[in-house]
């Protein structure tokens, strides 16, 4: 699904390296997960599928089933299926949440080719996704993610996902800032979300997330490369003896 | 002197381009005689006065109007309950408008106002202009004083049972256009006023409101799409204890607009907010001017002002607080902001607070930027082109502003009339 080669990115501004040959695989229906110390890259990575402003490529590849992701408008890449949920979503006072639900939906199919959604049955998906992510009418109706809690925020971009369904998910440390029922909940939401033709990419500091989303294989990060990959047991190692030791073993 | 000189012939010139009201009651032909004098005085705005430094008043003080193309379009508002009242190029079309006596309140034409000898409009017609010439001077609203004989007089008492609907169409381009008109809101009254239309090529309209204890105005007004008009707008509000004041304008093109609005609070514990939202490319200079005085205890006033330019629009926010002595709890706010959508066009803000009492809550913010890249990134992340992306965020920045609207309706009507003006350029 997603094939990550020898990428290499640095900071537009400050002529910083940051990605420094980052090589990973996500096969089709796995979810991997890549754990790492802070500055080790791993939110620049999401950063650069994604699409956003403010990094270069300087070498390395990344296609979603070999559609080159890094020639692509972040618009397009969503278009896709490539979608990232935030560390920290964004409020946008002013535009209500069902509006841009509703006006990405159609965007993402209309870029695809395929007919509108009309809004009652747009409007029976999103009740419907939302009822199970504990997300009542009140949030559906208000601006994007103003006023919204930590859990509030991060269980409107797993609804984001479940409506538009994307492909590929990056979960950029969807944990942080939420509690133990906030987690399970977020991590049902993406559980229910698993499929053959899925892949997931989750991104976190903790062991505890995978507790709730059991990853196929994890990867360590540390300085801008993937340094280590295991199965789950390798979050275990991390939780029990911290990075230290499994840097100091591959270095 | 040379200045001074200018400016006498130019108002000499605008003042006789009028023809003087004849036919009116004694007290109206007075009121009209210190108007002219007042405008003599002060003479047209021109460049050098401190409040048109950042706009120009050229087009305003010609003695005839540029023609302005007429565009076609539906009526805003439209399905807004109420009396709809019409005027053609500044002058009321009784034969196109409801029945002045099917609105529920007592309307008269100015004119005929005007024409009576014992009149409560003799206590409203240039005297809270006069008021509002301290410390500024705004000389067009004196001239509209002196000159206008088109307009409305309006007097409510309780609640009104609808909207009062002023709608200004246009037909000859070159139309010049003076509107002028006096409302009384009786103790606890309450009524609102929804304008729209550009009104003519170049209009100059006054609205004079006292506002007693305890009632309440609400005022809703967009001033048309047409690209080419001018405009100068006047409120002048006088609010009693316990009453309040609200006035939402949009404004989407036009070559130039100034809109002022003066408020003067009389009465304690009363409220006043005033908002403006503007969307505005190319040959576009709009103007919002507005003079709040405290002078109660306990009022609050609140001024948010957002306007979005692209390709050369300019966009200009002076706003002033002036608490008096003793005014004593007073909670001022104000708001301006300005997005451009790219790196041709201006916003310039002046804020103004002056106090002379001391235990006051005052605060003022100002800010000029693009559209935010993170929420960009954030929309477009989703599948949102770039330029649906940006129609979002700039119906996002205006909202704040189209929120000061208390009527649903009335700010849904505004919110879709914005989406076409940004759909129409392929923003949406």
């Amino acid at each position: 699904m997603l094939k990550i080669e020898n990428l290499h990115v640095r900071l537009e501004e400050e002529d910083k390296a940051i990605l420094k040959g980052v090589d990973l695989v996500v096969p089709a229906g796995e979810v991997h997960a890549i754990m790492g110390p802070n500055g080790s890259g791993k939110s620049t990575l999401s950063y650069v599928l994604a699409g956003r402003d403010g990094y270069e490529v300087t070498e390395g590849t990344a296609t979603l089933e070999g559609v080159d992701l890094l020639a692509l408008e972040p618009q397009e890449r969503a278009a896709a299926g490539l979608f990232l949920a935030f560390q920290y979503p964004v409020e946008i006072p002013g535009v209500g949440n069902m509006t841009f639900l509703r006006t990405a939906l159609n965007a993402q199919r209309k870029a695809r080719g395929e007919p509108e959604m009309n809004a009652a049955d747009f409007l029976r998906l999103v009740r419907d996704k939302a009822r199970t992510l504990d997300i009542d009418a009140d949030m559906l109706k208000r601006p994007v993610n103003v006023g919204f809690s930590g859990g509030e925020k991060k269980r409107n971009e797993i609804l984001q996902m479940a409506v538009l369904e994307p492909r590929m998910c990056i979960l950029d440390e969807t944990d942080s800032g939420l509690d133990v029922d906030a987690m399970k909940l977020v991590a049902e939401g993406v559980n229910a979300l698993r499929a053959p033709d899925r892949a997931f990419l989750v991104i976190t500091h903790y062991q505890r997330l995978l507790d709730h989303i059991r990853p196929d294989v994890v990867h360590i990060m540390a300085d801008g490369r993937i340094v280590r990959s295991g199965g789950p047991e390798l979050a275990l190692e991390v939780e029990n003896n911290g990075y230290a030791d499994i840097l100091k073993s591959v270095a | 002197m040379a200045v001074a000189v200018r400016k006498t012939d130019a108002s000499g010139a605008l003042l006789a381009a009028w023809p003087e009201p004849a036919d009116e009651a004694p007290w109206a032909g007075a009121a009209r005689a210190l108007a002219a004098r007042r405008f003599l005085e002060m003479g047209a705005p021109i460049r050098r006065d401190e409040y048109w430094r950042f706009t120009d008043p050229a087009g305003l003080t010609t003695a005839a109007a540029a023609p302005a193309k007429v565009l076609p379009g539906d009526e805003a508002f439209a399905d807004a309950r109420g009396a709809r009242l019409v005027f053609v190029d500044g002058v009321f079309a009784p034969d196109r408008s409801d029945a002045l006596d099917a609105a529920g309140v007592e309307i008269q034409t100015l004119g005929a106002a005007l024409g009576t000898d014992i009149h409560w409009a003799r206590d409203l017609l240039g005297v809270l202009e006069a008021r509002g010439q301290h410390p500024v001077d705004r000389p067009l609203a004196a001239l509209n004083t002196a000159r206008a004989i088109e307009g409305l007089v309006i007097r409510v008492s309780g609640t009104a049972p609808a909207p009062i609907r002023l709608i200004y169409l246009r037909e000859r381009p070159e139309a010049d256009a003076m509107v002028r008109h006096l409302i009384r809101l009786e103790a606890g009254a309450d009524l609102t006023l929804i304008e729209s239309g550009a009104g003519a090529a170049r209009l100059n309209s006054v609205l004079e409101v006292e506002i007693a204890d305890g009632a309440a105005f609400h005022h809703v007004r967009m001033q048309g799409r047409d690209h080419e008009r001018r405009a100068a707008t006047a409120i002048f509000a006088r609010l009693g204890a316990r009453s309040s004041f609200k006035s939402f304008t949009l404004a989407m093109n036009g070559r130039l607009t100034r809109n002022e609005c003066v408020i003067e609070f009389t009465g304690d514990d009363a409220h006043a907010r005033v908002a403006g939202a503007c969307v505005g490319e190319g040959d576009f200079h709009h103007d919002d001017t507005v003079f709040i005085t405290h002078g109660a205890e306990r009022c609050e006033s609140r001024q948010v002002f957002k306007k979005v330019l692209r390709d050369g629009a300019v966009g200009v926010f002076q706003g002033k607080i002036l608490v008096k002595p003793g005014a004593q709890k007073t909670d001022g706010y104000q708001i301006s902001q300005g997005l451009l959508l790219d790196e041709d066009c201006q916003f310039l803000a002046k804020p103004e607070l002056e106090i002379y009492a001391d235990d006051v809550v005052c605060s003022h913010g100002s800010t000029c930027g693009a559209v935010d890249p993170t929420s960009l990134f954030y929309l477009t992340s989703r599948g949102i082109s770039k330029a649906e992306a940006e129609g979002l965020l700039v119906l996002a920045f205006l909202d704040e502003a189209i929120a000061e609207i208390e009527d649903e309706g009335l700010a849904d009507d505004v919110r879709a009339r914005l989406a076409g003006w940004l759909a129409r350029r392929g923003r949406l």
